[in-house]
C-alpha cells in the first residue's frame, strides 16, 4: 500500500514574523547553502564580525548594565542614579527632560508643565554638578540621550570633569548625538540638517583629539523601530545614518581612525526573538564589509560595530502591565545573544509612567538573571550556525542593502529625509501593523487576547509640579547672581563661531563657565542655524 | 452633509507622534477630512488651527505629562473664540486619576494605549455636534 504521509493541518494560513516577513515550517542546510564561514560568519572579533566585536565577548567582560533613568530634578536623578550602581548596574544613562532636549531654559513659555517630566531637568552646570554629586567621572562610564543639544550637553559634562578635577583623557561615555533619526523619528530636533552635521563633525575632531574614551554618537534605530519601522528598516536606516557620517567625518577630512572607531550604535529588541537576534547580527557584518567595500577602511577598530540595545518600548501594555517583565526578559535574552555591548531593561511600568523604583530594580534584575543564572554568555554568538537564525540573517542583510541602493538613488540620507523618504516608510509600516494588529493577524496579550476588564493597581511614579518651581526659581535666581557681561560676550563667542567655521566646543565650553545657561547657548545656535520644521506626512 | 473635520494636534514639547499619525490615517480612511499640525505646537497655535480650519472635532495627543497644563489652555482657547461645541478628545498617557479632571474641563474621552481605531472613529461619529458645519 502506497500512501502519503497526511500533511498536518497548521494553525494560520501564514507565519510572519513581527516585521511581516514570511516564515518556513523548517530550515534545512540548502536554506544556507553557500554559507561560508570566513567570509560570512568569522570567528567573534574576526571580519566580519558577524558574530561579535570581541574574541572573548562576555568571558573577558559582560555587556554593561546601563539603565536609562532621570526625572524630576538633578537631586532625585542622582538619587536614582546611586541607588542604580547600587543595585550593581554597571553603567550611567541620562535621560533628559523635553525643554532639554529641545534646547530650553526651564523658565522658557514652552516649558510650561513639561520641566522634569519625561526626563532630569539641566539649566547650569551647577545642575549638571548636583546630577552627578558623589559619583566620579573617572569611575564611571555615562551615555547621555540628546540629540539637537548634544554640543552643549557634552560640553557639561567635560565642564563638571573639569571641576571635580577628573582630566578629559579619563571621561568615558556615549552621547546620543545621532541627528539624523530626530528628522524621521525621534523629532527632538532644533536645527535644520546641515548646520546640525556640522556641530557632529565639531565633536568627532574635538573628541578625537581631547576626550578619546569618548563615543561621539550612538547611531539609533530604536527610535526608528519605536516610531513604527520594520527590524529591516531599523536596520538599513541606522547603518544608512551611520555611513552618513562616515562620510561627513571623512569630507572634513579626518582620517577615519580619529573618528570611526568611537561611533556606536543603539539598536532596538522587540519581541520577534530570531529576528531581532538576526538583525544584530546583520548589523555587524554590514557595517564591517560596507566600510571596507565601499570606503577602503580596513582598520578593525574601525570595522568592527558595538551597540548598545534596548528591550522595545512600543512592545509594552498598559493592560496587565506585570506581564511586561517577561516581555522585557525575552527581549533581554534576544539583546545578549544578538551580542550587545551595553543594554537597558524597560521596567513593567513603563507604558504607564516613568520607571518606579521597584520597577526599575526588577528590569535591572533581569539582566543579572540573564548573567548569572542562564549561561549564554558563557560562550560568543551560540546561536551561529542555526539553520533559520542564518538564513534571517541573510535575508535581512538583502534587505537592508536594497534599502542603501534606494536611499543612494535619492542621492544620501539627506536629501532622502528632505524627500520625506524615511518618514513615510516608517508611517506605512506603523500603520500595517496597526491594521494587522486590529484583524488579528497579530495578538498582543492583555490587549487583543486574553484580555481582563479589571485593572491591575499600579503604583506610579509622579512628578511633583513644585520641581518645575523649583528649577525655575533656581535658573532666575543664577541668572540674577552671575556677571552678565561675561555670560553676554561668552555667548556672542558662541554666536559667531556658529556663524563661522572654527569648533564650537571651546567657546561653548567658556560660555558654561561663564555662567550661560542651556537655553541661552542653544539659543545662539537657533540664531544663526534656524529652526527645522517638518514636513506633515501620515 | 459635509464630512467630519478633525484636527490631530501634537501639544506641547511631546515628540512622539506614532499615534497621532496613525489616528489621523484611520480618521481619514473612515472618511473624515483631517488636518494634522505637526510637532511641538503651541496651545495658542492649535487653537488658531482649529478655528482657521473650522474643525468639528480637536483630537490632542499628549505623551509627555503635560495634559493638565496644555490641554485645558486650548480648550479655554476655544471658548473664547466661541468654539464652544468643538469635540474635544486626548489620546496619549494620562494616569487615571487626571482624567476626571480632563473630563470635567470638556475633554470628551481619554484614549489610552492599546486603543483600537475603530473605537476612535466611532465615538467622534457618535459625539460629534448634530449638523455641522456650523
Amino acid at each position: 500500500m502506497s500512501s502519503r504521509p497526511r500533511e498536518a493541518a497548521e494553525r494560520a494560513p501564514a507565519f510572519r514574523t513581527l516585521s511581516g516577513r514570511d516564515v518556513q515550517r523548517v530550515y534545512r542546510p540548502e536554506d544556507v547553502a553557500g554559507l561560508d564561514y570566513a567570509k560570512d560568519l568569522g570567528d567573534p572579533g574576526v571580519y566580519p564580525y558577524t558574530r561579535g566585536p570581541y574574541d572573548t565577548m562576555y568571558r573577558g567582560r559582560l555587556w554593561t548594565m546601563r539603565q536609562f533613568a532621570g526625572f524630576g530634578s538633578a537631586e532625585q536623578t542622582n538619587e536614582r542614579f546611586k541607588y542604580l550602581l547600587q543595585q550593581g548596574q554597571t553603567g550611567l544613562s541620562v535621560a533628559f527632560d523635553y525643554p532639554r532636549l529641545l534646547g530650553l531654559d526651564s523658565d522658557h513659555p514652552r516649558s510650561e508643565g513639561e520641566v522634569g517630566k519625561m526626563g532630569v531637568a539641566i539649566d547650569t552646570l551647577e545642575d549638571m554638578e548636583r546630577l552627578f554629586d558623589g559619583i566620579p567621572l573617572d569611575q564611571v562610564s555615562t551615555s547621555m540621550t540628546i540629540n539637537s543639544g548634544a554640543i552643549v550637553m557634552l560640553c557639561m559634562y567635560l565642564g563638571v570633569a573639569e571641576r571635580q578635577g577628573v582630566t578629559w583623557d579619563k571621561v568615558a561615555g556615549t552621547i546620543q548625538n545621532d541627528i539624523l533619526k530626530e528628522y524621521t523619528a525621534q523629532k527632538t530636533y532644533i536645527f535644520p540638517p546641515r548646520p546640525s552635521m556640522r556641530l557632529i563633525t565639531d565633536m568627532f575632531a574635538f573628541c578625537g583629539e581631547r576626550v578619546p574614551r569618548w563615543n561621539s554618537v550612538s547611531i539609533s534605530g530604536y527610535h526608528i523601530r519605536e516610531a513604527g519601522s520594520t527590524a529591516g528598516q531599523e536596520l538599513a536606516f541606522t547603518l544608512a545614518d551611520g555611513f552618513a557620517y562616515v562620510e561627513a567625518g571623512r569630507d572634513l577630512g579626518l582620517p577615519y581612525e580619529t573618528f570611526v572607531p568611537r561611533l556606536s550604535f543603539f539598536f532596538d529588541v522587540h519581541m520577534d526573538f530570531f529576528e531581532e537576534i538576526a538583525k544584530l547580527r546583520a548589523a555587524r557584518r554590514i557595517w564591517a564589509r560596507r566600510l571596507r567595500e565601499k570606503y577602503g577602511i580596513e582598520d578593525p577598530r574601525c570595522l568592527r560595530l558595538r551597540f548598545h540595545a534596548q528591550t522595545a518600548g512600543c512592545s509594552l501594555t498598559a493592560q496587565q502591565p506585570l506581564v511586561n517583565v517577561v516581555r522585557t526578559a525575552i527581549e533581554a535574552l534576544a539583546g545578549v545573544l544578538g551580542g550587545c555591548q551595553s543594554l537597558h531593561t524597560n521596567s513593567f511600568d513603563e507604558a504607564l509612567a516613568l520607571p518606579s523604583e521597584e520597577a526599575v530594580r526588577i528590569a535591572l534584575r533581569t539582566q543579572q538573571v540573564i548573567a548569572e543564572e542562564t549561561g549564554v554568555s558563557n560562550t560568543a554568538d551560540p546561536l551561529a550556525g542555526s539553520y533559520f537564525l542564518e538564513s534571517l540573517t541573510n535575508d535581512l542583510e538583502r534587505e537592508a542593502v536594497a534599502y542603501f541602493d534606494k536611499i543612494e538613488a535619492l542621492g544620501g540620507v539627506i536629501p532622502a529625509i528632505e524627500a520625506g523618504f524615511f518618514q513615510r516608510e516608517i508611517a506605512d509600516a506603523s500603520y500595517q501593523y496597526q491594521q494587522r494588529l486590529q484583524r488579528g493577524e497579530l495578538a498582543v496579550v492583555g490587549v487583543n487576547k486574553y484580555t481582563l476588564d479589571e485593572k491591575e493597581p499600579v503604583e506610579i511614579l509622579r512628578i511633583d509640579p513644585e520641581v518645575e518651581r523649583t528649577q525655575i526659581r533656581r535658573v532666575q535666581a543664577h541668572r540674577a547672581a552671575r556677571d552678565q557681561g561675561r555670560v553676554d560676550a561668552a555667548l556672542a563667542a558662541v554666536k559667531r563661531a556658529a556663524a563661522g567655521s572654527s569648533n564650537l566646543m571651546p567657546p561653548i565650553l567658556d560660555a558654561l563657565r561663564a555662567g550661560a545657561t542651556f537655553g541661552e547657548t542653544c539659543d545662539q545656535m537657533r540664531a544663526v542655524f534656524g529652526e527645522y520644521v517638518e514636513p506633515i506626512i501620515f | 452633509m459635509r464630512p467630519i473635520r478633525v484636527l490631530v494636534a501634537k501639544a506641547g514639547l511631546d515628540s512622539h507622534d506614532r499615534g497621532a499619525k496613525v489616528i489621523a490615517r484611520a480618521l481619514r480612511d473612515a472618511g473624515m477630512e483631517v488636518i494634522y499640525t505637526g510637532l511641538h505646537r503651541t496651545p495658542e497655535h492649535v487653537v488658531a488651527a482649529a478655528i482657521q480650519e473650522d474643525v468639528d472635532v480637536v483630537a490632542i495627543s499628549l505623551l509627555s505629562g503635560a495634559h493638565l497644563t496644555v490641554v485645558p489652555k486650548i480648550i479655554a482657547g476655544l471658548r473664547a473664540e466661541g468654539a464652544d461645541d468643538v469635540l474635544m478628545m486626548l489620546g496619549g498617557i494620562v494616569p487615571d486619576e487626571d482624567v476626571g479632571p480632563l473630563r470635567e474641563a470638556g475633554v470628551a474621552a481619554v484614549f489610552g494605549p492599546g486603543t483600537d481605531t475603530e473605537e476612535v472613529v466611532e465615538f467622534i461619529r457618535g459625539h460629534v455636534r448634530a449638523g455641522s458645519p456650523a
